[in-house]
This record gives structure tokens, C-alpha cells and sequence, in this order.
């Protein structure tokens, strides 16, 4: 239906936001790029000169790089199985009828709505204090030692209030492919004795994995992010440093402005190998 | 797919799914009642559940420390414009993209996507000096292009996966009819978009009230949202559980309330395109 | 409305409502920033008096310690101009005051009375001899502990008690059944928490951070010294969860009752013997334990308020410190709260005035101050300045993540030797590339 007139008009509606993203990209990204080669150092006057690639070679060579990556991939892929399983879990308990319905909807979402630095600090004090937290009441209360979450069990600690945040956003999605299901075909193969095992994984799944798709992609790029929780809660001690955690220190807590402007450059690299991994998998799912 | 079950599955279905629904929402209720109870009593051992002294001292405290007023203001000022400018430039790209796409159409799309994991601390710097340049620090002005431009990828996403599943002979009768392209987007897919644009609307001001790192960086006073009122009171001395309660709960009830009132709306709209 | 209008409309609309702002800005406001605990929050409290008295209106952005950090360098670097008085602290001063970052504060009025600073925090917020920040108030660090506790564990705690008395009545203390620990020490990561406990404790030990070359120094015995025997005493006598616990937790396990002793900042003490605490009767106070080598475990610092150079608004900003940092608001505070709530640790002229010196830690805190030396503070001699720091602009990052070594060590995920082995990889990694070796 594209005329050549639809066509010309389709690009400048597209523009403004083609413009404004590039220049948001844009922008930052030549000055980080810049930073990079320079020595840049705020606490000793700003910028000091070339660098040529020490900054990217130190930062690499640097022990913490390579445990970074690991903890960011660790934390990105744990949060994604828990919410992606039990996501799907509550959207099919959530679609059988059952009494009060919308009150255990609002339930479920609830946590999406609270800021990342609340959840981050209720968990941290209230419910994984190794003295007054809940938790440590409640193993208190079943006769067991009181475990230090956010030091002994500190990345699953972290993961477990990632997911709990990022819940909701899976469960949502999830949700309304579940509602878009065909019961007559379920129906159909519940008479013909197929076991639930058997109808949940050749014909629930196949239906939801468009939208699981969509809540991997999601949720990846915002999981690559995380900050907040892991400044309120370790502030990257106990091996819950991720490369963007690493590159905050680098930056505001060492005053490094070139050496972090470096590891932002492998962060965007890292970034757009996930991306493009992603695609390859997911890319013929999105059309 | 809902079906019809016996009484007695609907009946644990019932018991399952809210003993889920409770444990989930437990953290934020356990917050909740915290934040009424004396500062003893918030570590009492063992917890003390419902059957304690109810105080609004904490919330008098609070208000007293801070001018909560202009936080909340700020917030919902700087959540609201980004989120209103930022679907006014998606809906025009997302409508060119679903509508009359092109080899490209995809390329650009998750380009966009990748904008989004640029690591914001790596830039701050730029943005700042930037900022300090066009005179922008601590102005609502400011942070509202950045929240814009932070959550524009996910609008666009969100808009052109609906406008996908409108069919296009619609518009194209419309244009027969001698429609213009305005009057196209304006009296034909925006009221059959609706739903889309409203949860996308939704999403995004949920996003941007909870954006913690650019609003905390660059603001001071004038336009401080509540995240920098939170980051206030993080870490107080002495006991502080009931304090940080009291701040948690009124950083976070507006945006509750409001996400309860319009999850309905939300989990009709919020398929990203998913359903087929 | 064409889509374009509309779009100018927005941008317009958010430009109005950011502009409001700076409408009322006609008469002077100083905006400033400082760290959220108890005396600055109190002084808030206060600030109605000075508008009453100069006209000028003040604006607070309150924040955490660690963000507050984050965003004063961020701005002060960039000379962003955000603030008219920023609250920094002994280590950010020096280093700010040679970049020429502050205004200096040489020409404070006569009725301020400068000399009346204590001469080591004076020392220690200034650089080549000019002060660039005032104290509000200043810290040591000493022990506290449970009278009760200690009667009852048939032990006498001396005036200024040794490492080996220390670690004997921790485990004395030690209650697990009634959940009480002897002895709460902070462990959390980050140079100005567990990081700022172990570096002066190490400097008692013999220790320290650097040799005069600049070389890292955590692969000699006196780091491995203190380290096993802070973990070992702290496993024995510590409240679980130590490695994560820093000023706060602690303030607040103390103020339950579950810590027998605790060495801490000198602040502290109005806050363990105030209304909040549970054992406020019975908390006695001692030096900061030595090892008989002739240095003790207690730092020196001082949060202090500072004018970046950017502002418009220096002579706003001076009248603002000279009524926050001087006498007149020490006197305003004690007749409202009493002597024991008052800002401590800045002026000699408090610890001369006999209601102050009635307050039970009033003479403790002074001994410790004095007792702490930025400028001799290890047994070695050292190229740098500071007690629990050295005053080098890469010292914050490094320490962080030397501390964050060092807490996963006393959490039990790596030995002792791992910790420093890394420590020393991480610290002569960063110097080298600062330059210095």
C-alpha cells in the first residue's frame, strides 16, 4: 500500500525520533569515545593528555574486568529463569477462575511499582538483616542460625530482589499470551488423554514463546543496567560487582574518567554481542 | 482459556494463587505496617504483626524533616512531560514504521533498542558537562528531555507492535475517503489504538518515576523528584526502620495507587505485540 | 493543533515550569549540601533563626553519605556551581583546597574567633596553611562499652586498654544465648566504613599503606597481623553479619543491647547515651586500644562545610558557616537540647566551658582527638597525610576496593592471604597508573 508520497511522509514523521536518539547516542557515545584516549583525571585538574589504548588495556588487564562480566552475565540470566518460570507459573494459575481474581492481580504487580532504591533498602534492612530482619527471626523462630544473606548468600541475595521487581513485568506479559490461548484445541488434546506435561509443552509453550521472547529482550536490556540495588545493598563487595557497578567505581569512586569512558566502550561492546545474540535467537519471533 | 472446573479445584486454584499473590505482595505490606509503628517496635523480637501501638509519628517526622510537597510535585511533573513528549514524537515514527515499513524498518528498531544499554554511569561526565553548558542542572526542563530520550525506544517498540495488529485496509478506506495523513492518524488510529497508548503511557511513567541515577545526579533542588528524597534517608543513625518505612511507603504510594487503578488497562495493553 | 505546534507547546510548557523555579530567586539563597546524620539534620531544624536574622533563605539537598560524595566531586570538578556550601570532610579538603576548588577561609569576622578551632581538625582542613572548611564537627574514634557487662564479666576496663585486653573481654562478654556480642567493630565495605576501622587499627599494629616510595605494603606481617586478629576476635565475639555491618548497624545493634563493646566514632557516645538507646545508664568510655607500639587505633575527621568557587554567593555562604560552625549556635543548641547534644570536637573553648566538661564523654573525646595525628600517624614512616586515609586523590577508589577484599574475607569467601594478596595487586596497580611509581 506504500505510495511514493506515504513513503516520503512515513520518513519525516520518523525523523524527530530517528534525530533525537542519535544525537542521545550520538553525543555521549563520541565523548566517551574521546575520553577514552585521554588521560582524564577530575581530581588532578581534568584532562591530561593522550592516552593512546592504556586505558583500554588496563581496564581489561585489570583483575576485576573478567569477574564483572561473569557476575553481570550470572545476575542477567538468573533474574531471567526465575521471572521467565514462575512467570509463566502464576500467568497459568492466574488465568483459571478462581475467587477474587483482580485483588491477587494487584497483588502480583505490585512490586513493579516500587522504585528500585525502596526495594533495594526494605530488603536489605528489613528483611535480610542478620540481626533484626524478618528472615533471621524466622530462622531464628525454626531453631536454624540466622544466615548474613547479603554476604554468604550475597548473589543470590541480589538476584532473588531483581527478580522480585522484575516479577510482575514477566507475569503481565505472560499473562495476556495466556489469555489469547485456544482452550478448544487444549481442550481437544485433554480428551485425547495427553498428559498435562504433554499439552503444556506442545501447545502452551509454542503459543507463549513469542511473548517470552519479548520479556527476555526487555528485560535484558534493562537487567544489563542495574545499579541501584547493588549500591544499597553489597556496593559491590562479596562478588557482586557487575561491569557497570565496575565502571561507577572507575569513574566517580577512583575519579577516573578515562579509564571508566574505556570500560563504557567494552560495556556497549558487551551490550550489542548480547543484543545481536539475542536477535539471531529471538529476531524471527518479532515480526 | 479459561474453563469451567469443579468447585473444588477453583477452590485450591483460589488458596494457591493467593497465598502466591500475598507472598509477593508481603514485602511492600510488611513496609506498610512498619511504617506505623514506634521505631521499638519495628525490631521487636519476635515481629509484632498487626497487634502493636498504631503511630503516625514517623510520618509527622518525615513531613517535618522534608518539603515531601515539592518531591512529589517534581516527580510527577518530570514523569508526566516525558511521558506525554516522548509519545508525541513515537507516535508518528511507530505509525511510518508499522504502516509503511521498509527493509530498514527493523534495523532501526532494535537500534533504538540499543541505545538503551549505553551504561548511564560511563556518560555521566558528558551529560554534565553538557548540562552545565546549556544551563540545564537541577531544571525540570532538563530532566525531562533526558527521561524522554532514555524511554523513547521502548515507546516506539511498544506503539509499533500495536499499530502492527491494526489492519491496514482501515486506514487505507479512510485515505479513499479522502482523508489526509493527519486526519488518518488523528480520527482513525489513535482511538483504535487506544488500549496501546494508554498502557504505554502508563509503562513509561512508571519507568520514569523510578529512574534513579540521572534524576539523583542532576538535580539539587529545584527539580529533585522523590528518589532524591529517598536517597535522604537511607541510612539514618540509630533505629530507623520505621522512618525508612514511613519515607518508603509515601515515595512509593502514589505510583501504587495509580498502577492500582489502572491495571486493568495495563494488563489489557501491555502485550508488546505478543499475543497473536 | 498541527503536530509540530504541539510539540512546541510541550517544550515550551516544560520550559515554564522549569523556569518558575528561578523566579523567586530575587532575594539570596544559598543551596547546600550535606550528609544526612543526626547533628546535620538537627541544624536544619535551626536555619529558620539565621533567615529571621540575615534574610537569607537556605535550601537543603540532604543525601546519603555515599551519594553525597558522588555528587559534590561530580559538581565540584566540573565546576558545576550547584551548591553555594557543600559538607565535605578532612579527606576531600586538602585535596580540593590545592586545586583551588574552595574559597579559602583566611578572613573569617574576628567575632568568629578561627583560633578557637581545635588545632588538629584546623590542621586537617587546610592546605599549605589557609583553612578551606570549617568543622561542625569534629570525631576521634574510642571505645564504648557496657558497664554492666563488664562487672558482670569480672574485668576492669583501663583508661587506655591494649588489642590483647580488648579481644580477652570481647569473648568474656560474649552472651550468644541472650544475643549479646562482645564486641561490634564495623566490617563493611568502603574506605570510609570497615576501611576507616581497619587502617587505623593497623596503624596500632605497625602497619601501613604505603612505604616512602609509594609501594603498597599489605604483603608485610603487620597487615596480616591485624587482619587475623581483628576476623579471629570478631568470629569469636562478633554479632553475626559483621562483614556487612558498618557505623549505622552497629550504632543500632549497640543501642539494642547486643553489643558489649563497640569502638566507634567519638559522635557516637550522645547518641548511645540519648533517648534512643536502650542502655543509655550503663556505656562507659576508654581510648581506642594500642599494641604498645606506641600509636593507638583511633582516627581523626571532621565534616566541615566548604564554598566551592564557583558560586555567586561566597559572602552569603561565609555569613551561613560562621553562624553554623560558631559559638553562638553550640550556646542555642545546649540551651534547647542540653550540653550533651551539641556539635563536639571543633572548639577548644567547648571542652574549657565547665557545663561541657559535666558531660560525661565530653573529656574522652577531646583525649582521643588529641591523640590522633594526620601528619605521624603510622609507626613507619609514611609519605602521606591522614589517620584512616592518606590524603591522595586515588585513595577513595583504591581503599574501596581494598575493603571490599578485605570484607569478603571476613565474611569467609576468600583467606586472609587472598584478601592482601589482591589488596597489594589492586593498590600498586592503581598507583602505577596515577603516576606514582
Amino acid at each position: 500500500m506504500a505510495t511514493k508520497a506515504s513513503r516520503s511522509a512515513a520518513r519525516i514523521m520518523m525523523a524527530p525520533a530517528v534525530i533525537l536518539l542519535l544525537g542521545w547516542m550520538l553525543v555521549p557515545l563520541i565523548m566517551t569515545l574521546w575520553f577514552s584516549f585521554r588521560v582524564y583525571l577530575p581530581l588532578r585538574g581534568g584532562d591530561q593528555g593522550w592516552a593512546g589504548f592504556d586505558n583500554y588495556t588496563r581496564f581489561v588487564t585489570s583483575s576485576a574486568f573478567w569477574p564483572s562480566v561473569q557476575t553481570t552475565l550470572i545476575i542477567v540470566l538468573g533474574v531471567l529463569a526465575i521471572t521467565v518460570i514462575f512467570g509463566i507459573l502464576i500467568a497459568l494459575l492466574l488465568d483459571q477462575p478462581i475467587w477474587g481474581q483482580g485483588v491477587v492481580r494487584i497483588l502480583v504487580i505490585a512490586p513493579f511499582f516500587v522504585m528500585p532504591t525502596v526495594s533495594a533498602l526494605v530488603w536489605k534492612n528489613m528483611f535480610m538483616d542478620p540481626v533484626n530482619g524478618l528472615f533471621s527471626h524466622l530462622w531464628r523462630f525454626f531453631g536454624a542460625e540466622p544466615v548474613s544473606w547479603l554476604s554468604d548468600a550475597s548473589m543470590p541475595s541480589i538476584i532473588m530482589i531483581v527478580s522480585w521487581q522484575w516479577l510482575p513485568f514477566a507475569t503481565l506479559i505472560l499473562l495476556t499470551a495466556v489469555q489469547s490461548l485456544d482452550s478448544e484445541q487444549l481442550e481437544a488434546a485433554e480428551m485425547d488423554g495427553a498428559p498435562w506435561i504433554k499439552r503444556f509443552w506442545f501447545i502452551v509453550l509454542p503459543h507463549l514463546s513469542r511473548a517470552i521472547t519479548i520479556v527476555i529482550l526487555i528485560q535484558t536490556i534493562f537487567l544489563l543496567a542495574i545499579f541501584a540495588e547493588i549500591f544499597v545493598t553489597t556496593g559491590g563487595a562479596f562478588g557482586t560487582r557487575t561491569l557497570s557497578y565496575l565502571i561507577f567505581q572507575r569513574v566517580l569512586e577512583s575519579q577516573n574518567v578515562g579509564l571508566g569512558s574505556a570500560g563504557g566502550v567494552y560495556a556497549i561492546i558487551l551490550a550489542n554481542i548480547i543484543a545481536i545474540f539475542l536477535m539471531r535467537i529471538v529476531g524471527k519471533n518479532l515480526d | 482459556m479459561a474453563r469451567s472446573v469443579t468447585p473444588r479445584r477453583k477452590l485450591l486454584n483460589t488458596t494457591v494463587a493467593w497465598a502466591i499473590g500475598l507472598l509477593i505482595f508481603f514485602p511492600i505490606l510488611w513496609t506498610i505496617l512498619t511504617s506505623f509503628k514506634t521505631e521499638g517496635d519495628a525490631i521487636a523480637a519476635p515481629p509484632i504483626f498487626v497487634g502493636f501501638e498504631w503511630t503516625l509519628e514517623n510520618y509527622r517526622t518525615v513531613l517535618e524533616r522534608s518539603d515531601y510537597g515539592r518531591f512529589l510535585w517534581n516527580s510527577i511533573i518530570i514523569a508526566g512531560l516525558s511521558t506525554v513528549l516522548g509519545c508525541m514524537i513515537a507516535i508518528p515514527a511507530a505509525w511510518s514504521m508499522a504502516f509503511v515499513p521498509s527493509k530498514r524498518t527493523k534495523d532501526i528498531l532494535l537500534w533504538m533498542l540499543s541505545t538503551k544499554m549505553l551504561p548511564a554511569v560511563g556518560v555521566l561526565y558528558p551529560i554534565y558537562l553538557i548540562f552545565i553548558e546549556l544551563g540545564l542542572l537541577d531544571s525540570r526542563a532538563g530532566l525531562v528531555v533526558v527521561l524522554m530520550l532514555i524511554n523513547l525506544p521502548i515507546i516506539v517498540w511498544m506503539l509499533y507492535t500495536y499499530f502492527k495488529e491494526i489492519p491496514g485496509e482501515i486506514l487505507e478506506a479512510a485515505r479513499m475517503d479522502g482523508a489526509t495523513l493527519r486526519q488518518e492518524l488523528l480520527y482513525v488510529l489513535t482511538p483504535m489504538a487506544i488500549p496501546g497508548i494508554a498502557s504505554t503511557l502508563l509503562l513509561n511513567f512508571i519507568l520514569a518515576w523510578n529512574e534513579a541515577f540521572w534524576t539523583l545526579n542532576l538535580t539539587a533542588v529545584n527539580a529533585a523528584p522523590l528518589t532524591a528524597f529517598i536517597a535522604s534517608y537511607s541510612s539514618p543513625e540509630g533505629l530507623f526502620f520505621a522512618k525508612l518505612s514511613a519515607a518508603s511507603t509515601m515515595a512509593i504510594a502514589p505510583i501504587l495507587i495509580l498502577g492500582w487503578f489502572s491495571q486493568k488497562q495495563l494488563v489489557r495493553g501491555l502485550t508488546f505485540g505478543a499475543v497473536k | 493543533m498541527s503536530l509540530k505546534s504541539t510539540l512546541r507547546a510541550a517544550t515550551a510548557l516544560s520550559l515554564i515550569t522549569a523556569g518558575s523555579a528561578f523566579a523567586d530567586g530575587h532575594s539570596a539563597t544559598i543551596t547546600i549540601a550535606t550528609v544526612n546524620n543526626g547533628d546535620m539534620i538537627r541544624m536544619q531544624g535551626y536555619t529558620d533563626g539565621f533567615t529571621a536574622e540575615t534574610g537569607i533563605a537556605v535550601e537543603w539537598v540532604t543525601l546519603e553519605e555515599n551519594v553525597l560524595r558522588q555528587r559534590v566531586t561530580t559538581d565540584i570538578t566540573t565546576n558545576g556551581g550547584q551548591f553555594d556550601i557543600m559538607t565535605i570532610g578532612m579527606y576531600e579538603t586538602p585535596i580540593w583546597g590545592a586545586n583551588d576548588w574552595l574559597v579559602p577561609l583566611n578572613d573569617l569576622s574576628a567575632e568568629y574567633d578561627a583560633a578557637d578551632i581545635l588545632p588538629a581538625m584546623a590542621g586537617g582542613l587546610s592546605h599549605d596553611g589557609t583553612l578551606y572548611a570549617a568543622p561542625f564537627y569534629g570525631e576521634s574514634s574510642m571505645i564504648m562499652y557496657r558497664t554492666d557487662l563488664m562487672e558482670a564479666a569480672g574485668l576492669e576496663m583501663p583508661e587506655a586498654p591494649s588489642w590483647s585486653f580488648i579481644a580477652k573481654a570481647a569473648r568474656e562478654m560474649t552472651d550468644r544465648e541472650n544475643d549479646i556480642n562482645g564486641i561490634c567493630l564495623r566490617g563493611k565495605a568502603g574506605w570510609g566504613e570497615g576501611g576507616a576501622f581497619i587502617t587505623a587499627m593497623s596503624n596500632s599494629f605497625g602497619a601501613r599503606w604505603f612505604d616512602e616510595e609509594w609501594n603498597a605494603q599489605f604483603d608485610t606481617r603487620e597487615w596480616s597481623d591485624t587482619l587475623n586478629f581483628y576476623k579471629n576476635m570478631m568470629d569469636d565475639a562478633g554479632p553475626a553479619g559483621f562483614a556487612t555491618n558498618g557505623f549505622n548497624e552497629n550504632l543500632s545493634l549497640f543501642n539494642q543491647g547486643k553489643c558489649g563493646m563497640w569502638i566507634d566514632a567519638t559522635v557516637a557516645a550522645s547518641f548511645v547515651t540519648g533517648d534512643d538507646s536502650t542502655v543509655a545508664d550503663s556505656v562507659g568510655f576508654a581510648l581506642a586500644p594500642d599494641n604498645g607500639m606506641g600509636k593507638r587505633s583511633n582516627w581523626l575527621w571532621a565534616w566541615a562545610l566548604a564554598i566551592p568557587a564557583g558560586t555567586q554567593q561566597v559572602d552569603e555562604a561565609k555569613q551561613f558557616i560562621e553562624w553554623a560552625t560558631g559559638k553562638g549556635y553550640i550556646e542555642q543548641v545546649a540551651a534547647n537540647e542540653g550540653w550533651a547534644n551539641v556539635p563536639p570536637g571543633a572548639r577548644t573553648s567547648l571542652y574549657e566551658n565547665p557545663n561541657y566538661q559535666a558531660v560525661p564523654f565530653a573529656q574522652m573525646t577531646l583525649d582521643s582527638i588529641l591523640s590522633a595525628n594526620p601528619n605521624d600517624s603510622t609507626v613507619d614512616p609514611s609519605p602521606y597525610v591522614g589517620v584512616q586515609f592518606a590524603a591522595i586523590p586515588e585513595f577513595a577508589g583504591i581503599a574501596t576496593e581494598v575493603s571490599q577484599e578485605f570484607s569478603a574475607a571476613y565474611a569467609g569467601q576468600q583467606s586472609i592471604e587472598e584478601a592482601l594478596e589482591k589488596a597489594q595487586a589492586i593498590t600498586n596497580e592503581a598507583m602505577e597508573a596515577a603516576g606514582y611509581r
